[in-house]
C-alpha cells in the first residue's frame, strides 16, 4: 500500500464515520421532527394547543362532529354522551364524555386523540379537555368529563364531517404519560 | 503498462489462520462470495418451506407462528445475508482491480466486516430455537407486533445492529479506495461504472443502515426500558415507525440493486464489443435514483392513513423514479444497438436482468398509482413486484457477475453449456414462480399468510413448483463453480474479447498481489 | 368460482405437471384481474388499472422490439462490425423528456381517483371498526342501526384448516356474523385497533384501510349491487393474521331494516338472561363454543397452550384456583402480554359460560358454575 496516503485514508474514514454517526442521531431526530410536523399539520396533537382561536362565527354550514370513545386494556366503560353534534365554524361547543371505572381499585389513565379525516385536526380546536392530563378515577367511580371545543372558519369546504376518537391507555406505574408534547417520551 | 504479479513469498498462514486473519482484498472477497451463497442457500430453503406450506390450501407442515418466522428469517437473512454481502464480496475482489489500487484502503477493518457477520447470522439463526421462536412480525419489523414478540426479538434486534455495523465499516472502506487509492490518471468520469454504482451505494448504505440501527434500538428501549416512541399511551405512535423504517428502507432498495445496475453496464458494452453508451448519463442518473430514493419512502404507507396531500406528493416523487431508471435501460438498448453481440452465460444474465427489471419497473409504477395501490397494498401484487425487481435486480445481475469475473479469479474457463443451462432453468422457474403471484394479488390474497381461500389454490401450486424448480437450479450453479475452481480450460487474461478495464490486464488468475505498482491511466 | 379442495396430492400433482400453464386460460378458477367491482370507485380504479396495463404493454412492446431486432440484427453471427459511437445528446434528451410526458398522462386520472376515494365526508352510515388479534369487533356508530355492536369472528372449523374434513366453498373466508349494509348508502368505516396494527381490506369495494392503536383512520364505500363481498385482514398482525376474514353483506333497505330490528331484539334478550340461573352442562356447551371463538387459537382446543407465549389452562393456577382471579383475567387481560381484556368484547353470559368450562373442561375439574349475575357484579 502506498504509505503517503495512510494520514489521507485515516481523515476520510474519520469523516465519514462521523457522518454514519451523525446519521444515527438523525435516526432519533425523526422523532421530534415527526411530532414538529404533526403540530403543524395538526396530526395526532395531544397537548394543548397555543395557537389564538379565531372565533368568528360562520353560520352559513354546518359541520358534522363524531365523537368515539376507545378504552385499551383499562378495566374503564368510557362513551360519548352525545355521539355526534352539527355544529357552525366558529362556534364555542360543549360535549361531555362518560368514564366508569369497574375495577375495584384506582386506576390512572391518559386519552389520546385522534382524528379522521386527519387534515381535520388543525382545524379543531379543543379549549379545554380531560386529555389535557392523566384522569385518576376511584374504584367504582363514574365521572362525566367536559370537552370544549372550536372549529376554526378556516376549515376548507369539502370537510363535512370530522371524527374525533379519544382512546384512554393505562398509565403505568410512575411511567408518565406526556401530555405536553408528542414526541416519545423517555 | 506491466502486469503485477510479483514472485516474493507474502509469508501468509496457511489453512484455517490465513482466512481468519487475512487482510487480503481477494481472499476476503472470497470469504463474502462464499458466506453469502450460504446464506443464500439458507434463505432459499426458508422459501421453499413457506412454498411447501402454500402448495395446497389448508395447514400441513408448519404452524401459523412458525409460518410468520420463517417469512421474517427469509426477507432478513436474503437481504443482509445474502444480497449485500454477496455485493460486498463482488466490490473488494474487483474495486481495487478496476481503479488499480494493491488493495483495500483498511486492511483490518475489511476483515473485522467479513467477520461480524458470522456472529449476526448466528444470532439470527439460533432465535429460531429460543423459547417463542424468531420474530414472527415480516422484515419490517413493525411495532406494536415487535414489542410483543418474545426473546427471539431481541436476538433479531442484536442482529441487525452487527450487520448495520459491518456493511457501515464495509462501506466506508469502499468509498476511502476508491476516492483516495486510483490510479494516476483515472479521474472520477473514468471509473467504470460498476466502481461508480458501488461508491454510490455505499454512501447510500453509510446514510441510511445508522437510521435502521436508531429505529431497532427504539423498539428495544420500548420493549424494555419504558420507553414509548411507537405507542400511543405514552404519546408515541406506530406510525412513526414506519416513517423511521422507511426512510431507511427505500434507500436500501437502492443499496441492493445499484451495484446490479453497475454490474450490467459492465456486461452489456462487454458483449456487444462497443463502449458503453451514454457513461455520464449513467452515472448522473444512478445519482438521482439514489438522491430521489430518499424522497418516496411514503408509497411503502398508502394505507396506513397519511394526509391526502402527502399521497400525491409520495406518489409524484415515486413516479419520477422511472425517469432515471428509464434512462438506464435505453442506455443499455442503445450500447447493444449496431453492436457484435454474442450470448455467453454472463450476456445472458444481463439481458435476463433487463427483461425482468423492466416488468418488475412496470409492476412498481403502478403500485406508484396510490389509487390503484389501495386494491394491492400488502398483496402478492407486492410480493411478485419486489421479487422481480430484487431477484431479477440482485440475483440475476450476481450470477452475470459470477460467470463474468469466474475465469478471472480461478484461472479457468466455466462450463458454458451446463452454465446457459442454468441460466433458463433460473429464468423459466423465476417466472413460473413470480409471475402467477401477480394474479394472487390481483385476486385480493393478502401477503404473510400461511393458509389461503380455495380460489388461490390454482395460482398458488404453481407458484410452488416454480420456487423448487428455482432452488434445485440453483445446485447447478454451485456444482458449475466447484467444478470451475477445481479445474477446466485455462483463461486468458481477458477472455472475453471484447471487455474493457484495468481489471483484464492482470493474468488469471489474478495473483495475490496486484497493482503493487500502480499502473498510469492515459 | 373454485374448486373443492382435494386433499389427495399425487394425481392432482401429475395433472398439473402436464396441464401447467397451457390450460391456464382454459379454466375460470385462474382469475387474472381485479375481482368484480361492487362500487363505483373500485370500477374507477379497475379501469385505471386496465389502462395503466395498456401503456406497460406498448412501452414493453417498444422497448423489447427494438432490443429483440437489435439482438437479432447485430448478433456477431450475422457478420456486423461493431460501431463506435457511445453518446447522441439529442436521443437521451429525447428518452429523458418523453417518460416525463407519459408519467404526467398517467398521473392525472390516478389524483382526480384518489380525491375521491377520500372524501368520506357525509356518510349516511358510520361504522366503527376495531381489529382484535384475530377478530373484528363492529360498532355502528350513527345513522340507521346506530347502537349496534357486535365481534365478527372466523367461521371455518379448525379441522378443515388441519385436513381432517373437506374444505368448504367460502374457506377462510367466512364469519359468524357479517358486517351488514345497505346498497346505495355511502358507509363511512372508522378503522382502529385494540392491539397490533390490522388492515380492512375488502377487494371488491376497493377500500383497504390500517387499523392504527389509538388513532382513527377513515375510509368508505358505497355499494352499487347486493351482495356478499369477502375479504382479509392484510397487515401481518400475528399467528391468527391469516385467520381473520371480513364479510360485507350489501342488502336492500327493507332487508337492512328487518336486520336492524332482529338486532335489537337480540340485544334486548340478552339483556333478560341475565337474570336466568344456569346450569353446568348449559354453561358447559355454551362456554365451549365461546372458548372456540375466543380462546383456542392461543390456548389450544386441548387447554394445553402453547409455552411460554400462551400458557396452558389445563391445570393452570387461575383455571384451578380462586374464582376471582380467573374472572379478573378474562375482564381485564394481562397488560403487557397477548392476553386481551374480553369486558368489552363478551357479554356476561358468554363470560360466565367460558369461565365455567375452562374451569371444568380437560383435567380441571372444580365443579363451579358460574352465574351471569356474578360476573355483572364484578364489572360494577
Amino acid at each position: 500500500m502506498n504509505i503517503a496516503l495512510r494520514p489521507a485514508n485515516r481523515r476520510t474514514f474519520a469523516k465519514l464515520a462521523l457522518f454514519s454517526a451523525l446519521m444515527f442521531g438523525v435516526g432519533y431526530a425523526l422523532v421530534p421532527l415527526y411530532s414538529v410536523f404533526c403540530a403543524v399539520t395538526g396530526l395526532n396533537q395531544i397537548g394543548v394547543d397555543r395557537q389564538p382561536v379565531n372565533l368568528q362565527l360562520d353560520t352559513g354550514r354546518v359541520v358534522n362532529i363524531e365523537f368515539d370513545a376507545n378504552v385499551h386494556h383499562l378495566p374503564w366503560k368510557f362513551r360519548p354522551v352525545q355521539t355526534h353534534l352539527g355544529v357552525h365554524p366558529g362556534e364555542l361547543m360543549q360535549t361531555e364524555f362518560e368514564i366508569i371505572n369497574t375495577r375495584n381499585e384506582a386506576v390512572t389513565g391518559q386519552a389520546i386523540p385522534s382524528y379522521s379525516p386527519p387534515e381535520a385536526a388543525q382545524y379543531f380546536k379543543k379549549i379545554s379537555c380531560f386529555c389535557f392530563s392523566k384522569q385518576t378515577l376511584a374504584a367504582g367511580q363514574v365521572q362525566r368529563m367536559p370537552l370544549v371545543f372550536v372549529v376554526d372558519p378556516a376549515l376548507p369546504k369539502e370537510m363535512g364531517t370530522i371524527t374525533l376518537s379519544y382512546t384512554f391507555f393505562e398509565v403505568e406505574g410512575n411511567a408518565v404519560a406526556n401530555s405536553g408534547d408528542g414526541a416519545g417520551k423517555s | 503498462m506491466n502486469a503485477t504479479a510479483n514472485g516474493h513469498s507474502d509469508h501468509r498462514p496457511s489453512g484455517w489462520r490465513r482466512w481468519l486473519t487475512t487482510t487480503n482484498h481477494k481472499d476476503i472477497g472470497t470469504l463474502y462470495l462464499w458466506f453469502s451463497f450460504v446464506m443464500f442457500m439458507l434463505g432459499g430453503i426458508m422459501a421453499l418451506l413457506i412454498r411447501a406450506e402454500l402448495f395446497q390450501p389448508g395447514l400441513q407442515f408448519l404452524e401459523p407462528e412458525r409460518f410468520n418466522q420463517i417469512v421474517t428469517l427469509h426477507g432478513l437473512i436474503m437481504v443482509f445475508g445474502a444480497i449485500m454481502p454477496a455485493f460486498v464480496g463482488f466490490a473488494n475482489w474487483m474495486i481495487p482491480l478496476q481503479i488499480g489500487a494493491s488493495d483495500m484502503a483498511f486492511g483490518r477493518l475489511n476483515n473485522w466486516s467479513f467477520w461480524l457477520l458470522i456472529p449476526a447470522s448466528l444470532l439470527l439463526i439460533t432465535s429460531l430455537f429460543v423459547p417463542g421462536g424468531a420474530a414472527g412480525v415480516g422484515w419490517t419489523l413493525y411495532p406494536p407486533l415487535s414489542v410483543q414478540m418474545g426473546i427471539g426479538m431481541d436476538l433479531t434486534i442484536f442482529a441487525v445492529h452487527i450487520l448495520g455495523i459491518s456493511s457501515i465499516l464495509g462501506s466506508i472502506n469502499i468509498i476511502t479506495t476508491v476516492l483516495n487509492l486510483r490510479a494516476p490518471g483515472m479521474t472520477m468520469m473514468k471509473i467504470p461504472m460498476f466502481t461508480w454504482t458501488w461508491l454510490i451505494t455505499a454512501f447510500l448504505v453509510i446514510a441510511v443502515m445508522p437510521v435502521f440501527a436508531g429505529a431497532v434500538t427504539m423498539i428495544l428501549t420500548d420493549r424494555h426500558f419504558g420507553t414509548s416512541f411507537f405507542s400511543a399511551a405514552g404519546g408515541g405512535d406506530p406510525i412513526l415507525y414506519q416513517h423511521v423504517f422507511w426512510f431507511f428502507g427505500h434507500p436500501e432498495v437502492y443499496i441492493v440493486i445499484l451495484p446490479g445496475f453497475g454490474i450490467i453496464s459492465q456486461v452489456v458494452p462487454a458483449f456487444s464489443r462497443k463502449p458503453l453508451f451514454g457513461y455520464t448519463s449513467m452515472v448522473y442518473a444512478t445519482g438521482s435514483i439514489a438522491i430521489l430514493g430518499f424522497f418516496v419512502w411514503g408509497h411503502h404507507m398508502f394505507t396506513s392513513g397519511m394526509p391526502v396531500t402527502a399521497q400525491l406528493f409520495y406518489m409524484y416523487a415515486t413516479m419520477l423514479i422511472a425517469v432515471p431508471t428509464g434512462v438506464k435501460v435505453f442506455n443499455w438498448i442503445a450500447t447493444m444497438w449496431r453492436g457484435q453481440l454474442t450470448f455467453e452465460t454472463p450476456m445472458l444474465f444481463a439481458l435476463g436482468f433487463i427483461f425482468l427489471f423492466v416488468m418488475g419497473g412496470f409492476s412498481g409504477l403502478v403500485l406508484a398509482m396510490t389509487a390503484v395501490d389501495v386494491q394491492m397494498h400488502s398483496t402478492y401484487y407486492v410480493v411478485a413486484h419486489f421479487h422481480y425487481t430484487m431477484v431479477a435486480g440482485a440475483l440475476f445481475s450476481a450470477f452475470a457477475a459470477v460467470y463474468f469475473w469466474l475465469p478471472k479469479w480461478t484461472g479457468h474457463m466455466y462450463d458454458e453449456k451446463l452454465a446457459k443451462l442454468h441460466f433458463w432453468l433460473t429464468m423459466i422457474f423465476f417466472n413460473v414462480t413470480f409471475f402467477v403471484q401477480h394474479f394472487l394479488g390481483l385476486a385480493g390474497m393478502p401477503r404473510r399468510i400461511p393458509d389461503y381461500a380455495l380460489q388461490f389454490a390454482d395460482f398458488n401450486m404453481i407458484s410452488s413448483i416454480g420456487a423448487f424448480g428455482l432452488g434445485l437450479s440453483q445446485l447447478l450453479f454451485l456444482y458449475i463453480v466447484i467444478v470451475c475452481i477445481k479445474g477446466g480450460a485455462p483463461a486468458a487474461a481477458k477472455p472475453w474479447d471484447g471487455a474493457e478495464g484495468l481489471e483484464w490486464e492482470v493474468p488469471s488468475p489474478a495473483p495475490h498481489h496486484t497493482w503493487e505498482v500502480q499502473p498510469v491511466v492515459k | 368460482m373454485s374448486k373443492q379442495a382435494q386433499p389427495i396430492v399425487v394425481p392432482r400433482l401429475a395433472t398439473l405437471w402436464a396441464l401447467t400453464l397451457l390450460s391456464t386460460a382454459a379454466e375460470a378458477a385462474y382469475e387474472v384481474n381485479f375481482q368484480q367491482p361492487a362500487t363505483l370507485v373500485a370500477q374507477e380504479v379497475y379501469d385505471l388499472h386496465l389502462w395503466m396495463m395498456a401503456i406497460c404493454a406498448i412501452i414493453f412492446c417498444l422497448v423489447f422490439g427494438v432490443m429483440t431486432y437489435s439482438l437479432i440484427k447485430h448478433r456477431r453471427a450475422s457478420g456486423g462490425a461493431a460501431a463506435r459511437f457511445h453518446e447522441n445528446t439529442r436521443v437521451e434528451m429525447l428518452w429523458t423528456a418523453i417518460p416525463v410526458v407519459i408519467l404526467i398522462g398517467m398521473a392525472w386520472p390516478v389524483t382526480k381517483t384518489l380525491l375521491v376515494i377520500r372524501d368520506s365526508s357525509n356518510a349516511d352510515i358510520t361504522i366503527k371498526v376495531t381489529g382484535y388479534q384475530w377478530k373484528w369487533g363492529y360498532d355502528y356508530l350513527k345513522g340507521e342501526g346506530e347502537g349496534i355492536r357486535f365481534m365478527s369472528v372466523l367461521a371455518t372449523p379448525q379441522d378443515q384448516i388441519d385436513g381432517k374434513a373437506p374444505k368448504g366453498e367460502h374457506y377462510l373466508l367466512e364469519v359468524d356474523r357479517p358486517l351488514v349494509v345497505p346498497v346505495n348508502k355511502k358507509i363511512r368505516i372508522l378503522t382502529t385497533s385494540n392491539d397490533v396494527i390490522h388492515s380492512w381490506y375488502v377487494p371488491a369495494l376497493a377500500v383497504q384501510q390500517d387499523a392504527v392503536t389509538g388513532f382513527i383512520r377513515d375510509t368508505w364505500f358505497r355499494a352499487e349491487r347486493e351482495g356478499v363481498f369477502r375479504g382479509q385482514c392484510s397487515q401481518l398482525c400475528g399467528k391468527g393474521h391469516g385467520y381473520m376474514p371480513i364479510v360485507v353483506e350489501v342488502v336492500s333497505a327493507e332487508k337492512y331494516a328487518a336486520w336492524i330490528a332482529k338486532q335489537q331484539q337480540e340485544m334486548v334478550a340478552g339483556a333478560e338472561d341475565k337474570d336466568k340461573v344456569w346450569q353446568l352442562a348449559e354453561l358447559m356447551q355454551r362456554g365451549e363454543a365461546v372458548y372456540g371463538k375466543n380462546c383456542s387459537a392461543c390456548h389450544q382446543p386441548t387447554g394445553k397452550g402453547i409455552p411460554p407465549a400462551f400458557p396452558a389452562l389445563d391445570g393452570s393456577k387461575v383455571a384451578t384456583g380462586p374464582k376471582a382471579a380467573h374472572i379478573a383475567t378474562v375482564l381485564n387481560g394481562r397488560p403487557g402480554t397477548a392476553m386481551q381484556a374480553f369486558a368489552a368484547q363478551l357479554s356476561d353470559t358468554d363470560i360466565a359460560a367460558v369461565i365455567t368450562y375452562e374451569r371444568n373442561a380437560w383435567s380441571n375439574k372444580t365443579g363451579d358454575v358460574l352465574q351471569p349475575a356474578e360476573i355483572k357484579a364484578v364489572r360494577r
